[in-house]
């Protein structure tokens, strides 16, 4: 058989998958979203009117209000939160491969189990988290019931699993050449001086390829609030006020708890030019910021 | 000379302070979790305490009682293998194709595998849902299984730049040889591919074990339920069993430890290769 043949052959698995999962309902949706679609009747055209439906939809702005938090606040946190912890897992020191072990860990534990354990840690009256803010004498919120914390309780479930960020900057900081510090160090540079010149350019490219990671999956984060808000009966659970009601899990709720489709189909696309408009913003910024071929 | 000396040890403790502080703080919630599995259940709500007044494994006994826990365990078991399967049948013969052999369309094709992976999954899942209800695939494990075997964008990808390290010397000398494309494919390039096969292996393992999205939307039955689904029964309509609840988060977290454990190398380097494109 020709290479040529094969290569079609070969790659057959893929080209079905692409267009019967992916082209065919990419298409749908699109088409869904100009429709009203309630699964028991065919869809009927409604033109824009979803997207239009949107804007006037206070569990909409809700939702996307939340999003932006988490992903404001939570990625440049994280990022920074997982550089520190690589700087420290690069420390010269016998053991690193234990300590980065350790690190990782949190990150393949199943999410369920992990916000299952946060939701038991930040319990208010018996979580261990407020004894210990007691025990050092700070306020301690009422994390999963007060709309003004649940959020940072939902960040701190990812703090803890920053392990794969982490050891992409441990990965990092490692190929940052070794001579730029020595140099450097002759000129008299200290911590603080040889980070700011030589380390932080060093690592911008992979900080901005970790930047818009974070920002992706920040933006389509369900299962964490999902998880903090689940109540017995009622899957339309957005937490305390709605509070963690993200857009992603609004998108769901639409879909399968409401059978509202197009608008869910709606809301999927909005996202998707969210992305696209966010990422676009931060591939131009960079230029400002990221340096590339130092070494 | 003496004072350098001592500088650097007095540095050197000062990083293992530093690591160690860290390592307590991420393995701190583990530490809640077994100690939380080992309490009795007064001893749960009772004053704050650390370690349990008295070790009782009655939790455990507990979570597999009170949930279909075997049932629970064997239908995530079936859909890993059966992905895992589908995985490393897919993945490294569509990659291969894209890397080694030369037709038209490639490149084209390769676009659509990065172009996959830049695509919210929001955006196909509500038509995919209804394709799958169309052929009354909802409630089975089809909709998790089949798209393995068509392969997934990211792993194709990871297993294209492997199999593009390799040089074409080893699969001229075997074509002049008279080795079919089948042939050299499975005796030349699989095996050469391990440790990359291995990576994907792990990573489709961990996803799968711990899937929670697609099991929610797609089992609607309890007999076909996984652990991530199957969980939430802990959850009460008078509060929730959080000692039985830790236990059987212990039974879920444990194998994707030990795999971890024994896998590390491989994950280690499939994250470096993710973050280092």
């Amino acid at each position: 058989m020709s290479e040529r043949r094969s290569g079609i052959l070969f790659s057959s698995p893929w080209l079905v998958g692409l267009l019967v999962l992916t082209a065919g309902p990419v298409l749908a949706s699109l088409y869904y979203s100009f429709t009203d679609f309630n699964v028991f009747e065919s869809p009927e055209w409604v033109g824009l009117g979803n997207y239009a439906k949107l804007l006037g939809d206070d569990r909409f702005m809700t939702a996307l209000w939340n999003t932006v938090y988490l992903t404001v606040f939570g990625v440049p946190l994280m990022l920074a939160f997982a550089l520190l912890v690589a700087l420290a897992l690069n420390f010269p020191v016998r053991g690193q491969p234990l300590y980065r072990a350790i690190v990782y860990l949190p990150a393949i534990v199943p999410i369920v189990t992990a916000t299952y354990l946060w939701r038991w840690m930040l319990n208010a009256q018996y979580g261990y988290l407020n004894q210990l803010l007691d025990l050092l004498h700070l306020p301690q919120p009422n994390w999963l019931d007060d709309p003004l914390w649940t959020k940072p309780a939902v960040l701190l479930v990812g703090f803890w699993g920053i392990g794969s960020t982490a050891v992409i900057y441990l990965a990092a900081l490692k190929q940052v050449p070794q001579q730029l510090y020595e140099a450097a160090a002759v000129d008299g540079a200290n911590a603080r001086k040889r980070f700011w010149h030589v380390t932080w350019p060093a690592i911008t490219p992979v900080t901005l390829f970790q930047l818009i990671m974070g920002i992706i999956t920040s933006l389509q984060i369900f299962t964490q609030p999902y998880l903090l808000a689940q109540q017995r009966l009622n899957p339309a659970a957005g937490g305390p006020g709605d509070s963690l009601l993200t857009y992603t899990m609004y998108l769901y709720q639409n879909a399968f708890s409401f059978l509202k489709m197009g608008y869910a189909s709606a809301m999927a696309w909005v996202l998707f030019a969210v992305i696209l408009a966010l990422t676009a913003i931060v591939l131009k910024t960079s230029k400002r910021w990221v340096h590339y071929g130092l070494d | 000379m003496a004072s350098t000396s001592r500088r650097y040890l007095g540095k050197r403790a000062g990083y293992h302070a530093i690591l160690v502080l860290i390592a307590v703080g991420f393995l701190f919630p583990f530490a809640i979790m077994l100690f939380t599995a080992f309490k009795d259940p007064q001893d749960i709500f009772q004053s704050p305490q650390l370690l349990p007044r008295t070790w009782t494994v009655d939790n455990f006994g507990e979570a597999v009682r009170s949930m279909p826990y075997l049932r629970y365990v064997g239908n995530t078991l079936v859909l890993v293998v059966l992905n895992m399967l589908g995985t490393l049948l897919s993945c490294p013969l569509v990659a291969y194709a894209l890397a080694k052999l030369r037709w038209r369309g490639r490149d084209g094709v390769f676009l659509s595998v990065l172009a996959t992976m830049m695509l919210p999954p929001q955006i196909t899942f509500i038509p995919l849902y209804l394709l799958w209800n169309e052929v009354g695939a909802v409630g089975t494990f089809l909709p998790l299984v089949i798209p393995q075997f068509l392969g997934t964008g990211f792993y194709i990808f990871l297993l294209r730049q492997f199999f593009a390290g390799i040089p074409d010397s080893l699969r001229e000398a075997a074509r002049i040889d008279g080795a079919s494309e089948l042939r050299i494919y499975l005796q030349i390039m699989l095996p050469l591919a391990k440790p990359a096969l291995a990576t994907v292996a792990v990573f489709q393992f961990v996803a799968t074990w711990t899937d929670f999205l697609l099991p929610l939307i797609y089992l609607n039955d309890d007999s076909k339920y996984t652990l991530s689904i199957g969980l939430y029964s802990f959850f009460g309509e008078h509060g929730v069993q959080w000692g039985p609840l830790m236990a059987a988060c212990v039974f879920f977290t444990a194998p994707a430890v030990i795999v971890f454990m024994i896998m590390q190398r491989y994950f280690v380097r499939g994250i470096a290769i993710t973050g280092m494109k």
